[in-house]
């Protein structure tokens, strides 16, 4: 990034504050990169013309004022957030052509707080996917094996970061979308508190689990994104009335719980790289302890019938009438309806909308949509009590490293299954962070921190002590080491 | 799953499928079906369903008009309006 494309955004802060380099510069590297490697194809679009004439406002900021917030840092956003003037397209045909006609609250804030948007990022169609494969302008390459899958939905994101052609961006996560691709590709990643971030202008999926969060290098660098991204929105009704998430100036021994559930699971690989992770964990000064999640095996079946109950109520909006895609020369208003949701939505989008309708339709809604509610109310339960005796629970982001892309289109539970690890703190809505914490086959895996409601701080503080004792997270794409020798 | 119940659901999603796609459908709607049947066999006796995460009731903001975005400019993206109204198929001959 002028110099190094892998420096973090506190990094970049410095050398900006000191003058040693320019917010065009950094923005103009970061569309170079992108170009550079677009066989990636973690962009949708960029947005040149914008980037420069932010980056140069940001210039004279910073001139005048000194650098603070994001002023003059390069990032891009998930192609789901809205931004006024800029094609918004969810990866789907369905919104090819769609031009946001205003801003997500999350856009206009990371604007006011000067970051230098160079570009909207590639994922799965509508976020629903674990593999950014089904968007429409295919799929995104993971940087550490471009024959390997970025995770999803938000992949495009992590895998931009990974490769150092943008040192940050938003993702989004309803079922693990910003944690997984964030292991994927060994960089950060949190999920907040449901509420924490505002959803208005960030295309619904589903509404009672989605939630918006930051994509980095570090620890550090989430918590500056989350600074600016947070926050009551009374445009956002489920946005929560809660204080900022403030750096705890005194940082404590934690007691941190270990669910046999995720352990017990795990291959011996992973399994191998976890167990390092944990005895480090342990090394920093935290107490472990056994805690039992026991429901989390009904875990991804609550969560796709939750999940796709709401999307299928949400996708009702794209009727081919107010905007997105429209059938050509329709015969009457049901043809135009069918026709234009049939050519606009991908398989997996249709597949996740006639779940829905089914759990929901008359005879099967108490049997499917509220038994999953009320499994849902158990899993935020287990967490609950866990919560009573240790203050975050560590575990495994996802069963393996990243796999190659084309697999598991068989069936689509195989990928369903996938984020058994991720799914349990979305039903619960709570906060979780993903961070690099070894390698599997060359690949890096990632650990979860899950915490209770609006515990932010202690999640990215827990993060920024195991960044400063690790280097997992400095590596980059294609170098590997072996993981440590068990002691 | 039958097929009886892939037209139905198509039909409630305003959606359709070449018969290819409804047999594929038929398929994958079977295994996630199994998938989601998993949780049968939970004990969710007495247990109240939880629609919001952190049983939040929905906040009332003042009841103040809150303009963000007029008309035309919402409209420029739509595939054919006039006057400001949306136009569709006829509906009524």
């Amino acid at each position: 990034m002028a110099g190094d494309a892998f420096a973090t955004l506190s990094e970049l802060r410095t050398e900006l504050a000191a003058r040693r380099v320019g917010a065009v510069e950094l923005a103009e590297a970061c569309l170079d990169r992108i170009a550079a490697e677009a066989h990636l194809n973690a962009f949708v679009s960029t947005c040149p013309e914008r980037a420069l004439a932010r980056a140069k406002a940001a210039d004279r900021r910073i001139a005048k004022e000194g650098q603070t917030a994001l002023v003059g840092l390069p990032f891009a956003h998930k192609d789901i957030f809205c931004v006024q003037g800029l094609p918004t397209t969810c990866a789907s045909n369905m919104l090819a052509n769609f031009v946001a006609p205003y801003d997500a609250t999350v856009a206009a804030r990371m604007d006011a707080a000067g970051a230098v948007l160079v570009g909207k990022t590639n994922m799965d169609e509508f976020a629903m996917g674990s593999s950014s494969q089904t968007g429409h302008l295919g799929s995104v390459r993971n940087p550490w094996d471009t024959g390997r899958v970025a995770g999803g939905s938000s992949g495009g994101s992590a895998a931009a970061v990974a490769a150092g052609l943008v040192p940050g961006a938003t993702g989004t996560d309803t079922g693990g979308s910003i944690r997984q691709p964030a292991a994927f590709c060994g960089i950060s990643g949190l999920k907040p508190t449901y509420g924490r971030v505002s959803r208005y202008g960030m295309i619904a999926f589903a509404s009672s689990l989605d939630q918006g969060g930051p994509m980095a290098r570090t620890a550090e660098d989430l918590r500056l994104l989350l600074a600016c991204m947070e926050g009551r929105d009374p445009r956002d009704s489920t946005s929560a009335e809660v204080p900022p998430t403030a750096r705890d100036a005194k940082p404590r021994p934690l007691r941190i719980g270990i669910p046999g559930e995720y352990w017990d699971a795990l291959g011996t690989d992973m399994g191998t790289a976890l167990d390092a992770a944990r005895r480090a964990i342990e090394g920093l000064g935290h107490q472990l302890a056994a805690v039992s999640l026991p429901h989390t095996r009904a875990a991804v079946a609550s969560y796709y019938v939750v999940s796709s109950a709401e999307a299928s109520t949400n996708l009702s909006r794209y009727d081919g009438v107010r905007y997105g895609h429209r059938a050509s020369a329709p015969k009457d208003l049901e043809d135009l309806y069918r026709r234009s949701r049939s050519e606009g939505f991908g398989d997996e989008v249709k597949r996740r909308i006639l779940t829905g309708a089914y759990t929901l339709s008359v005879g099967y809604y108490d049997a499917y949509y509220q038994k999953a509610q009320r499994v849902r109310r158990l899993i935020r339960q287990d967490f609950l009590d866990a919560f009573a005796s240790v203050d975050a629970i560590l575990g495994p982001v996802t069963p393996t490293p990243a796999f190659e892309q084309g697999t598991m289109q068989a069936d689509p539970t195989d990928m369903y299954r996938q984020d058994a690890f991720t799914v349990p703190a979305s039903l619960a809505g709570l906060p979780a962070l993903s961070v690099p914490c070894g390698q599997v086959e060359g690949l890096p895996v990632g650990m979860q921190l899950i915490g209770p409601h609006f515990a932010e701080d202690r999640l990215l503080a827990l993060g920024e002590a195991w960044q400063r004792e690790t280097d997992w997270h400095m590596l980059r794409p294609r170098e590997s080491r072996a993981a440590p020798e068990a002691t | 799953m039958d097929s009886e119940t892939v037209e139905k659901l198509l039909r409630l999603s305003a959606l359709e499928l070449d018969e290819d796609g409804r047999a594929r459908l038929l398929r994958d709607l079977g295994r996630i079906v199994a998938l989601i049947d998993e949780m049968q066999s939970v004990d969710t006796e007495g247990v109240a369903p939880l629609a919001h995460p952190l049983d939040a009731v929905q906040p009332l903001r003042p009841d103040r008009a809150d303009p963000n975005v007029d008309r035309a400019t919402l409209q420029q993206g739509a595939p054919a309006t006039r006057d400001g109204l949306y136009l569709v198929p006829r509906v009524v001959e």
